[in-house]
């Protein structure tokens, strides 16, 4: 046999299924259609470049893009029992859980981190959509316990990025009483005189709505989110008629008196500080950048 | 008597003593008692039968029974000189949410409870016990009433959730609830609730976030109705019966998972079938709960509550 015989012809698929664009290279936005290069967007912080639809962001990227030069301290969430009622729909509550945590590369729907915000030190909360709905179980009122406790421990203000389609119902009547639960740790906040803004994104529905997410000192929404307690499709079966354009979104509250502010994802780290900085009884934010450390001349304007 | 579709046996036999009674009464001559009491025995019987082992659905059909008792029954038989106070201040004064000044055992308390009315004229005025978001102001408003005047508040819990409508949530249906839910949390004075029949999610916790927390033996209370849950996680409404089980929604298992305090005890056959005893039956619950929160400060009462709902979620079901 010689190596002209031997000489196996490529197949047509492997000439240019090779060539084929990874898959999550561009994403395509669900709002305009647009379609938006991988780097491009996430630079714009998950904002459509063309239409300026917000589109979910993982906690930790709205982290990095929130914190002094993306450096945040993660803080430790106590673990909750898993499946106290030994759920089963379909599938069982933990393969769900796994099948979300391989999914999302996330531990639960929640992240909790300190940090400073143009050095404005603050303790944050984000809630991750992608993971089972963001939905509130234990794990979720654990982490908004543990944010208001190490806030009030550090004398930081808090805030907390909501996103959730409502409480985990594979937790039962457990996921019901974070309400409550959520709620006597704002209350800790409350008591410290320590400042809490809640960032309404999109969607914020159910139990969530119901209760830490509508007691900040400072509600913001972003853009077009919706927020609601009963969503559009169950008040459309109740009713039987159409709902309005816009109905339950974030100007449409802020119209009705529900919320302080919609605000751009672009300009939310500009106003969370200042809002911050004001309610602290601290002086102007610098903007811009900041002056090199060990500069004797900056320590002087920073003593004033 | 209206007859649950889980009971049709039992409505059968006691159809057949009925008729057998009715012969007898329109033909003296005819000895029919021990027929008729044979039945009797037979239905008493298969009543025991059937209520021994509800399951988690036929819970929810018994809790949503038309002729249980509902808190105008309770603030009728238990409580003396109900002044009901109306109106949310804001906007209009919710007919599903009851409430008001009263005297229980002499004691002046507030009373607060959702009432889904009991024909179909008063179902509809009370919307089916669905509060809007004025309800849970008002709710609020008396709360505070009873925070400045040191009056315990009893809520009596029977929803099958807030109302999904259109003006209700442009109204702030969400933010509503949460001030409830944050209100109870914030009053120096007892505050128990019993739930008398569903406890129907948000709009169930906002006045349920108490010191002390009854249910009726086959009431049920859970964070999503079984036929939301089948359709969400089934994608199937019908799968009803399984999501009742799964949701674990009843008063017993409530109490293992240290969510409720005690469980009140319904006549055999369930409320609907000895109206009377239950009230009285909540009436004792409410004295007894009354009773250990006596002599206790505000402070305490309120570090106590929230300390309560802190834990809630350290127990779960047995393997």
């Amino acid at each position: 046999m010689n190596w002209i015989s031997n000489y196996v012809r490529p197949k047509i698929n492997s000439l240019f299924s090779r060539r084929e664009v990874p898959e999550n290279l561009w994403t395509k936005c669900p709002e305009c259609g647009t379609m938006l290069f991988h780097r491009e967007l996430a630079a714009n912080l998950n904002v459509c470049t063309s239409c300026d639809h917000h589109m979910a962001i993982t906690p930790r990227d709205r982290f990095t893009a929130l914190f002094d030069t993306g450096i945040f301290v993660e803080v430790k969430v106590p673990e909750p029992i898993t499946d106290p009622l030994h759920f089963r729909d379909q599938k069982k509550y933990p393969d769900r859980l796994k099948a979300a945590q391989k999914s999302t590369g996330a531990k639960e729907a929640m992240l909790v981190a300190e940090g400073e915000v143009g050095r404005t030190p603050i303790v944050a909360v984000a809630q991750d959509f992608s993971f089972m709905a963001g939905s509130m179980g234990m794990y979720v009122g654990n982490a908004i316990v543990a944010a208001a406790e190490r806030a009030v421990k550090l004398k930081r203000p808090l805030v907390l990025f909501a996103a959730a389609g409502g409480a985990r119902m594979q937790e039962g009547i457990l996921s019901l009483m974070q309400m409550p639960r959520t709620t006597v740790a704002v209350q800790m906040l409350r008591e410290a005189r320590l400042p809490y803004i809640v960032v309404l994104t999109h969607p914020t529905t159910g139990g969530v709505t119901a209760s830490y997410a509508m007691l900040g000192d400072v509600q913001i929404a972003e853009p077009n989110a919706l927020i609601c307690f009963a969503g559009p499709r169950v008040i459309e079966q109740t009713i039987r008629e159409k709902l309005p354009e816009g109905f339950q979104r974030a100007e449409y509250l802020l119209d009705h008196g529900m919320l302080d502010r919609v605000t751009h994802r672009k300009a939310m780290r500009d106003e969370l500080m200042m809002i911050l900085r004001m309610l602290m009884g601290m002086t102007p934010a610098v903007k811009g950048d900041l002056p090199p450390p060990g500069d004797p001349s900056a320590a002087v304007a920073d003593a004033n | 008597m209206n007859y649950l579709d889980f009971e049709k046996p039992l409505a059968e036999i006691e159809g057949k003593a009925e008729e057998l009674r009715a012969l007898a009464r329109a033909n003296p001559a005819m000895d029919v008692a021990k027929e008729a009491e044979g039945l009797d025995r037979k239905a008493d019987t298969l009543l025991k039968d059937l209520y021994k082992a509800l399951t988690p659905w036929q819970k929810c059909l018994v809790a949503r029974h038309p002729d249980r008792p509902h808190t105008k029954d309770y603030i009728d038989a238990l409580f003396s000189e109900y002044t009901p106070l109306a109106g949310d201040r804001g906007f209009a004064d919710d007919h599903a949410v009851m409430g008001g000044l009263a005297r229980f055992n002499d004691q002046p308390v507030i009373v607060i409870g959702h009432e889904k009315g009991n024909d179909t004229k008063s179902r509809i005025e009370r919307n089916f016990g669905m509060a809007r978001p004025e309800g849970y102001r008002k709710a609020v408003r008396l709360m505070e009433m009873a925070d400045r005047f040191r009056l315990p508040v009893i809520t009596l819990i029977d929803t099958p959730g807030a109302y999904p409508g259109k003006g209700a949530e442009e109204r702030g249906q969400a933010e509503a609830i949460a001030r409830s839910t944050e209100k109870c949390l914030e009053i120096g004075v007892p505050l128990i609730s019993v739930v008398i029949g569903e406890g129907g999610s948000g709009g169930a916790v906002a006045f349920a976030t108490a010191n002390r927390i009854a249910m009726l033996e086959h009431s049920v209370y859970s964070v999503i109705s079984p036929e939301g849950c089948a359709s969400i996680l089934w994608k199937d409404a019908d799968k009803m019966r399984e999501a009742a089980e799964a949701l674990r929604l009843t008063a017993q298992d409530l109490q293992k998972l240290g969510v409720i305090d005690r469980i009140v005890k319904e006549p055999l056959g369930g409320a609907q079938r000895g109206r009377k005893e239950t009230v009285e039956a909540v009436g004792k619950a409410i004295e007894a709960m009354l009773k250990e929160l006596s002599g206790k400060k505000p402070d305490a009462l309120i570090k106590d509550r929230r300390q309560k709902f802190l834990d809630m979620g350290s127990k779960g079901l047995a393997a």
